[in-house]
């Protein structure tokens, strides 16, 4: 089952964008730890790296590989080869390698610096935050033939997920402030993977006293087991079904 | 060997392929000829199972295809252009078949993986071949198993004189094991040494599938493309590639 998706990890490692992001990621994650006194006010500023260009750069640079294995898939394809496994490894192969870019960038500084449980926490929201955006750009560069088209749906569904999402929350929220909202805003957090991911490593840090009754809920639900596994699960149905539903197109397409 | 029935295949709104029914067996060579765009690359890639088609079924060996992949062991195939991953070198992309394919290294046919001197360029990545070079490596790739089906799209073209007769030497060869070998080409000088049938498209649709020698008797030509510009003007008077044909054929070459 391994044999393609070695050849692929080779592929993706000569192309050095994947080496590049890792020192990225391993020189601000050090630097931050370095400058800042204090650990948490680092993580903070981590977190902010997690949630924002992480997202991105799988996003961008799993369509890229994608449009750019192209050939390499019709290859596969004329081979004694199912679809899925041809699919699956190369998912594999792109989220093995983000993985372990953001394992050696993130992971190695925040073990080092800050083994605690807001550590583990950013750690977790990282891992499952790659997993999930490689997933939605697979999906975004299977349905669509065109790569230039691919690359901009990929691009908007980031702003989507990391920019316009809060502000339309934020909206909801005002138009109805006079109602009990505790709830539904947990709700909606769980429809934007990035969006539970800041929450959840929120509620690990010292931060979260300052955030009054909203904060003191959510505290008691993402601080209990329930909440791990809520988050957890959450995670992995933002994962696997953008995933399917890729291999489904996957599986229909003309090359 | 394999029996084609009733293929339809829309791609948008044009019609690519439509009631297309044959049955090719082995110990016969097939010509697939037609005007570009004819669908001759999509029937191909139908029974390679790349283009899935809207109605109608390929069975390879009795079995149909879309049920395991393991069919495409019998198969090698030759595309049009090949393409391959760009950081990949050529002796690993051969490394890389054999494990995909795990086939005993007795059954490897090296004839043509020698005589196109690959051994010379196997530590070259694939990105700084020509075009020719491409399709030496696609040539022996497609002979390395020695497949009992051999699917060839357009092999000589872009192949310099002694290469090409290298190749047609070999396809002589295979011929003889009693294998069957589906050509494209548009050079029919190349073909009619080659074929024992001729399956003539146009517009998606079969126009004749006859045997070489019935189809010299019925037009009282020898020149496979003399015979097959006579028999597209006397039964598609309009047609203007058989006007071209025989224009180019005073000159003595073919476009």
């Amino acid at each position: 089952m391994l044999r393609l998706p070695r050849y692929i990890v080779y592929d993706i490692i000569r192309n050095k964008v994947i080496i590049a992001y890792t020192l990225f990621l391993f020189i601000s994650a050090f630097s931050m730890f370095r400058m800042e006194e204090n650990g948490s006010r680092a993580m903070l500023s981590l977190l902010n790296i997690v949630l924002i260009v992480l997202p991105l750069v799988s996003l961008m640079f799993t369509t890229i590989h994608y449009y750019n294995s192209y050939e390499f898939i019709e290859l596969m394809l004329s081979q004694p080869l199912s679809r899925t496994r041809i699919f699956l490894s190369e998912y594999l192969s792109v989220a093995l390698s983000l993985l372990g870019a953001f394992w050696i960038g993130i992971g190695i500084p925040v073990l080092l610096f800050s083994p605690d449980a807001s550590g583990f926490a950013l750690l977790f929201t990282g891992s499952a935050l790659t997993l999930v955006f490689t997933s939605i750009a697979f999906l975004a560069a299977v349905r669509s033939k065109d790569k230039a088209r691919g690359i901009g749906i990929a691009l908007l569904l980031w702003f989507y997920f990391a920019l316009i999402y809060d502000g339309i929350v934020l909206l909801i929220l005002f138009a109805f402030s006079d109602y009990p909202m505790e709830k539904f805003t947990l709700l909606l957090s769980s429809l934007n993977p990035i969006d539970l991911g800041r929450i959840f490593i929120m509620l690990q840090m010292d931060v979260s006293a300052l955030m009054g009754y909203t904060g003191a809920l959510y505290r008691d639900f993402f601080g209990s087991v329930t909440g791990l596994l809520f988050t957890g699960g959450i995670m992995v149905l933002w994962i696997f079904i953008p995933l399917l539903l890729a291999l489904r197109s996957f599986k229909k397409k003309d090359m | 060997m394999i029996r084609i029935n009733y293929i339809n295949k829309k791609f948008r709104k044009a019609q690519v392929l439509e009631d297309i029914t044959a049955d090719f067996d082995c110990g016969q060579v097939i010509a697939l000829i037609g005007p570009n765009g004819s669908g001759k690359t999509t029937l191909i890639k139908t029974i390679l199972g790349m283009v899935k088609p809207d109605s109608g079924t390929v069975e390879v060996k009795g079995k149909l295809i879309n049920a395991d992949p393991h069919y495409r062991n019998d198969i090698g195939y030759m595309p049009q252009i090949g393409r391959y991953p760009d950081n990949m070198k050529v002796g690993q992309l051969f490394t890389m078949m054999k494990a995909i394919r795990q086939v005993d290294d007795s059954r490897i046919d090296n004839d043509l993986f020698l005589k196109f001197n690959i051994p010379s360029i196997l530590e070259k990545p694939m990105r700084t071949l020509s075009g020719g070079t491409r399709q030496k490596v696609s040539a022996a790739l497609a002979f390395l198993f020695d497949p009992p089906i051999l699917i060839l799209d357009e092999p000589t073209a872009g192949l310099d004189p002694l290469s090409s007769e290298i190749l047609k030497e070999k396809i002589l060869l295979e011929k003889s094991k009693n294998k069957l070998i589906l050509i494209t080409s548009h050079i029919l000088s190349d073909l009619e040494e080659l074929t024992t049938h001729v399956l003539y498209l146009q517009e998606g649709k079969i126009q004749f599938f006859k045997e070489l020698e019935v189809l010299q008797e019925e037009t009282g030509e020898i020149k496979l493309n003399k015979a097959i510009a006579r028999i597209m003007k006397g039964q598609l008077p309009d047609s203007d590639w058989g006007e071209q044909l025989l224009l180019v054929n005073k000159d003595g070459k073919i476009l």
